[in-house]
């Protein structure tokens, strides 16, 4: 008895023998719902396994940019369609929601009263309204554009319609290797021209236009040689044929939808964070810097958006995650993505329904937590290097 | 807490010595009956909110042979994607949802189709405008699509034999697909034809719509439950026959009481005059009557919900008894 109560009054077993019961109890809940799923399938003479994953799906995914799709395709090659659409949206979502929020933080600091004012009111407004009803919203208004038939005509190879933006596509011919390897070295050359600026302007204080020399080589030169090789690209122009226009880029009114949406709605998030982090920053740092006779443009570029750059980054990691996550909404448009595809049709029609849900579940976590190894290396990059 | 009950609630039902749906139902004191998000003419709810139509005339004949009372009934809405899910969870006791019998969900969905109360088939829908008169004309034409549905596996093998090409455009509900349709942000809608003639009906101007000749599939609809509960299986099937045989014998809601003095051995059999086939059904002695007595014989649910009478004007067609060139056929009631 007295040995019993000298255990339990030691803390550090007290604690080990609490973790271990807290961790044995979930362990035990893990597996009885583990096992019952896995009694009630068979029970319901449910057939379990993967092997539906090579099975042809049987029906047809139009929304496909990066694969051609077939209805003889497997239900592995929807999951692929589905990802890569995943990726699509969330991706073009994360760029445009980032440079539309850091936008309108600024703009809502900014001393004229109607900008801010606009802006405040565009925060309060989407962030206040469900991003369901937002997506619905701008499907609705995308599909009363006009019929295929009726298409708005912008200089005579933009085609607007109800059906999505066609525009004329660029077909790359033999020469363009040339000036595709022309930009890639121009790329590598311009980061270490700027590394070499800056060291240059650390020991002499003299500075290097490494804006302008940067653009002329990445953008001049191979455009000098794109006429020098004859123009080698040509353009696939998109055609009235039947029912729908042939040949040409089309992007689709989902794709628009979701990604207005994903992006207008995560801006209105991350314009709070950009606003923060400018206001963590304290008045002294502008006021120093204007004293020291900065131009106001270089006081934000060179002096507050770094410091700010160390309270936006952690939240806005969970911007990207949550826009990411959001993604999955695409079915309320019909919007081919993971859910939509692989988790909705392949799961309907296989009726694999838990293996379905698992490989969709444990692709969003890969997606989300790829996401946050690559945010958390940016982040250690700006933090204060303490010397 | 939700989530913790419904675990409980698993494991409960995992390791109750397993009752029988029927019991389950009796000791409830209602039906839970899965049906469409909104169809007018098989489920949709009318104009003073009572769900009307073939399929939820089903659910309600079921309710009345269990119960006598056809108001006994929870109506649960359910997608193309939802319902079995919901059917396998145990959360619904049957479906009766324009669902296709085949054999992949009967047997690996671990499903048991009753029977059949509509035999359908896959049609198209175009703006008469467009001038098309055959489905394989639509090449390259944008198709409304439910998805989840043996239509949409249908539509890939049509377009696939003809040659043709088409974009798929996925819809999940009826609706939707008729707001697309109708915006114009597709060129056609696929769906039973049955469906079809529904989602016409409900157009702002019918006449703008045409739907195509073709019949591409065999959909026979019908009530469905869950694989291994027989004795529940047998009621709704039966449930479904008797309305069936009520039509051939010439039982109606309207001459029911007067048939109950009928020299037909079958009829009064069915009426539960004769014989104890309510009892080998644990159902009382009089469920077939009351189920004709309070929702009609298959002839009445049809014309008053789908028939030429209605806004779907589909005509009987295959529908028709077997005696009268169509392809209903039930059991002998013995």
């Amino acid at each position: 008895m007295r040995s019993n109560l000298n255990f339990f009054s030691d803390e550090r077993f007290r604690s080990i023998f609490f973790q271990t019961l807290v961790v044995g109890l979930f362990a035990l809940g893990i597996f009885f719902i583990v096992q019952t799923t896995a009694y009630n399938l068979e029970k319901r003479n449910i057939a379990t396994g993967w092997r539906f994953l090579s099975d042809p799906a049987g029906f047809d995914i139009s929304f496909s940019p990066f694969l051609e799709f077939k209805s003889t395709d497997t239900h592995l090659k929807v999951y692929f369609v589905g990802v890569l659409n995943t990726l699509l949206v969330s991706i073009t979502g994360c760029i445009a929601a980032t440079i539309l929020g850091f936008l309108v933080g600024i703009i809502r600091l900014s001393s004229n009263w109607l900008l801010s004012r606009i802006s405040y009111i565009y925060v309060e407004f989407t962030r206040n309204v469900p991003l369901l009803l937002q997506i619905i919203l701008w499907y609705s208004i995308l599909i009363q554009l006009p019929r295929v038939k009726q298409s708005l005509q912008i200089l005579d190879v933009f085609y607007i319609s109800n059906r999505g933006l066609y525009s004329p596509r660029p077909i790359f011919e033999s020469g363009f290797t040339y000036i595709f390897i022309a930009i890639i070295l121009a790329l590598i050359s311009s980061f270490f021209i700027r590394r070499w600026a800056k060291k240059r302007q650390e020991l002499t204080g003299d500075q290097y236009p490494v804006f302008y020399t940067s653009f002329g080589l990445i953008f001049i030169i191979p455009l000098i040689l794109f006429f020098i090789l004859g123009s080698p690209m040509s353009f696939e122009y998109p055609e009235m044929k039947g029912f729908n226009f042939k040949g040409g880029l089309v992007i689709r009114p989902e794709f628009i939808a979701m990604f207005l949406a994903l992006s207008i709605y995560t801006a209105a998030f991350i314009s709070e964070t950009v606003r923060a982090g400018i206001l963590s920053v304290t008045k002294g740092q502008r006021e120093a810097s204007a004293a020291l006779g900065l131009k106001q443009s270089w006081i934000m570029r060179l002096i507050i958006i770094p410091q700010a750059l160390r309270v936006i980054v952690p939240p806005l990691t969970s911007q990207y995650l949550n826009l990411t996550k959001n993604s999955s909404l695409g079915i309320a448009v019909g919007y081919a993505d993971l859910v939509h595809g692989f988790g909705g049709i392949s799961l309907n029609q296989t009726g694999q329904a838990i293996e379905c849900m698992v490989i969709v579940m444990a692709t969003y976590l890969t997606i989300s937590l790829t996401i946050s190894f690559f945010m958390n290396i940016y982040n250690r990059s700006i933090q204060f290097k303490e010397k | 807490m939700k989530k913790l009950l419904s675990i409980f609630a698993v494991v409960a039902f995992a390791f109750s010595a397993h009752a029988g749906t029927l019991d389950d139902v009796k000791n409830r004191g209602f039906l839970k009956c899965g049906v469409t998000t909104g169809l007018a003419g098989f489920a949709a709810p009318d104009d003073s909110g009572e769900w009307a139509g073939l399929d939820a005339d089903m659910c309600r004949a079921v309710a009345v042979a269990v119960f006598g009372d056809r108001s006994k009934v929870e109506f649960i809405t359910t997608t193309g994607k939802s319902r079995f899910p919901t059917l396998a969870s145990g959360e619904v006791d049957m479906l009766a949802r324009n669902t296709t019998w085949t054999i992949s969900r009967d047997v690996n969905l671990g499903f048991e189709f009753v029977g059949v109360n509509f035999y359908d088939g896959q049609g198209f829908m175009i703006p008469s405008a467009l001038g098309v008169s055959s489905a394989t004309e639509l090449d390259g034409a944008t198709v409304c699509i439910q998805t989840g549905t043996t239509t949409e596996l249908n539509l890939a093998d049509f377009f696939r034999l003809n040659g043709i090409s088409y974009e798929a455009l996925p819809i999940e509900t009826n609706d939707e697909g008729k707001e697309n349709l109708f915006a114009g942000r597709c060129d056609v809608y696929t769906t039973d034809a049955s469906g079809l003639s529904s989602t016409r009906a409900a157009a702002s101007n019918p006449d703008k719509w045409v739907v195509l000749p073709e019949i591409i599939s065999k959909e026979p609809l019908g009530p469905l439950v869950r694989h291994g509960d027989h004795q529940w299986g047998d009621v709704v099937r039966w449930s479904l026959n008797a309305m069936i045989i009520a039509e051939e014998l010439g039982v109606t809601s309207e001459n029911v009481d007067a048939q109950l003095g009928s020299n037909v051995p079958e009829v009064l059999r069915l009426l539960g005059v004769e014989g104890s086939y309510g009892e080998m059904l644990e159902l009382a002695p009089d469920w077939a009557y009351q189920i004709i007595k309070q929702i009609g014989n298959y002839s009445e649910s049809y014309e008053a919900n789908v028939g030429p009478d209605t806004p779907l004007e589909i005509a009987r067609g295959l529908n028709a008894l077997w005696t009268q060139g169509g392809i209903l056929y039930a059991p002998p009631f013995r």
